[in-house]
């Protein structure tokens, strides 16, 4: 499996470290909701098919990026920046 | 038929021409008292206590393929209760008592061999550790032993201990009643136990959706031979393993604290005796142990990423192959026979879920993260009680949903709601 990295190109998915659902959002700091943080902390909906999911290119430029990937197939349909780095991609 | 010594050579003196199917190939009645979607070693176990201690025996097991054709079929058949969390402790001992008389009460040989289990200790640190949870093993009255470096040389003649090894050997932690057992033998086992029994086991007959009643699950609707069918039943149990998303879904269960990982494992090809022992190395994670025809059965960690493809990728080769040949170097010349990957249903806190719901009329077996085979028997013991109960026995009452929301995750390893590291 590789991921195409918008810096760096198409590299081994070894190089990345996976961070998991990217759907997965905390909740607002002034949230006092149990129920929000436990749904954010612990339930996945852990699709077949398309997963939007957290990599880090560990051992490359060290972005976070979303990806989009196929759980049934492998296939990766998009890799994008997200952070502060985001902006400066053109 | 029973089968013994004396049905062997009655049968081998009338030429081999009475031996029966092990299991019948019964046709979906229109309702059952409990349906079991899943005919892997859970579902079947699970069927087989209905039956035999719960005296219900109306029961159906779906099973989307042939028998034995998931991850039962696809495990490397280690069977161990050497756990540091006493939930888990009480649990996977309460799956050892089982194991060694289940050849007896299934009247099949599932050729369980308790040969016992080593894992490997590095550093003096990891030696604490060890000591650390053979007490707690022995607390919860488990048998374990403490070696010295010297003591696992003469246990496993192959093993490199010299101080030359990348990670030498300081010693190891021994559980000696735990081991192997046949997978497939398991699986069929239970099957052909729970079938005389009057248990229906419905291959080929997929679950494709789930009747309801408002909230209350009443039964399944079935895909079978290319045909759709409904079965009803008062209480549904679900075991399912990798495919728990997936079939929780249908039920409208969008999100569950479970994600879906392939685990690959490997086979070598058949060698003379070699390893006594179940083997892990200390220094990653890779376990090992030798199949009665010869092959060395092995695997490491899961591919941490989300997956419900049957196969994975190459660097968790490169990475279990290494970690083998660093604790045995001799084994670098052997070839691979096969390699093969399987869904693993891994939980957010690498425990398993084995509860009432979570809708009516509903009843959940899973989780079961890489370490499902040698719960079969317990699991499928505790999830019959949960259903003709209605509640948890003692052995599983810890297993709950809720578990994450109350605070109470029981998390072996110590690493968070990060279902790709346990």
């Amino acid at each position: 499996m590789r991921l195409t990295c918008p810096y760096c190109g198409s590299r081994d998915h070894q190089e990345f470290t996976y961070r998991g659902d990217a759907t997965a959002v905390r909740p607002a700091l002034n949230n006092t909701s149990i129920d929000d943080h436990n749904a954010y902390i612990f339930d996945r909906s852990n699709p077949d098919g398309v997963h939007q999911e957290l990599w880090n290119h560990t051992s490359g430029c060290r972005t976070h990026l979303v990806v989009e990937r196929n759980t049934v197939t492998h296939e990766v349909l998009s890799c994008k920046p997200v952070g502060p780095f985001a902006r400066k991609l053109k | 038929m029973r089968y013994s010594a004396f049905a062997i050579l009655k049968n081998a003196l009338r030429g081999n021409r009475d031996w029966t199917p092990a299991w019948r190939k019964p046709e979906p009645r229109s309702n059952y008292d409990v349906i079991i979607i899943g005919g892997g070693g859970h579902g079947l176990s699970t069927a087989f206590y209905l039956a035999s201690v719960h005296g219900i025996t109306n029961v159906a097991v779906i099973e989307k393929g042939y028998l034995g054709s998931g991850n039962v079929g696809r495990n490397t058949t280690i069977v161990r209760s050497n756990y540091r969390l006493s939930a888990n402790s009480a649990f996977y001992e309460k799956s050892m008592d089982l194991w060694r008389e289940l050849s007896q009460t299934l009247n099949y040989n599932v050729m369980f061999s308790p040969r016992g289990v080593l894992n490997l200790a590095h550093t003096p640190g990891q030696m604490d550790t060890h000591a650390e949870r053979g007490n707690q093993m022995r607390l919860m009255g488990v048998r374990s032993e403490l070696l010295d470096r010297d003591q696992v040389a003469r246990l496993n003649p192959g093993l490199d201990v010299s101080g030359s090894a990348r990670f030498p050997v300081h010693g190891g932690l021994l559980q000696p009643d735990a081991g192997n057992a046949r997978h497939d033998a398991v699986a069929w086992g239970y099957a052909r136990a729970a079938d005389q029994l009057g248990v229906d086991i419905l291959e080929n007959t997929e679950v494709v959706g789930f009747l309801k009643e408002g909230d209350k699950i009443v039964g399944v609707e079935t895909m079978r031979h290319g045909e759709r069918g409904e079965i009803r039943a008062r209480k549904t149990g679900v075991a399912v393993a990798g495919n728990t998303g997936r079939v929780m879904k249908m039920a409208g269960v969008d999100k569950l604290p479970i994600e879906s990982t392939v685990l690959q494992a490997f086979v070598s090809e058949s060698v003379k005796p070699i390893i006594p022992t179940v083997t892990t190395f200390g220094a990653g994670h890779l376990y090992v142990s030798q199949s009665d025809k010869g092959g060395l059965v092995f695997g490491g960690n899961i591919d941490y990423y989300n997956s419900y493809a049957q196969r994975g990728n190459l660097p968790v080769w490169e990475e279990v192959t290494s970690e083998l040949i660093a604790m045995f170097p001799n084994f670098a010349r052997l070839r691979l026979l096969r390699s093969w990957g399987g869904i693993m249903d891994m939980s957010m806190d690498g425990s398993p879920i084995i509860t009432t719901g979570p809708l009516p009329g509903m009843y959940l077996n899973a989780g079961w993260c890489y370490g499902g085979f040698k719960a079969t028997p317990a699991s499928g013991w505790c999830f019959a009680h949960t259903i003709a109960n209605d509640k948890p026995h003692a052995f599983n009452e810890a297993f709950t949903l809720d578990r994450f929301k109350q605070g109470n995750p029981i998390d072996e390893l110590g690493a968070g709601p990060t279902p790709w590291y346990h």
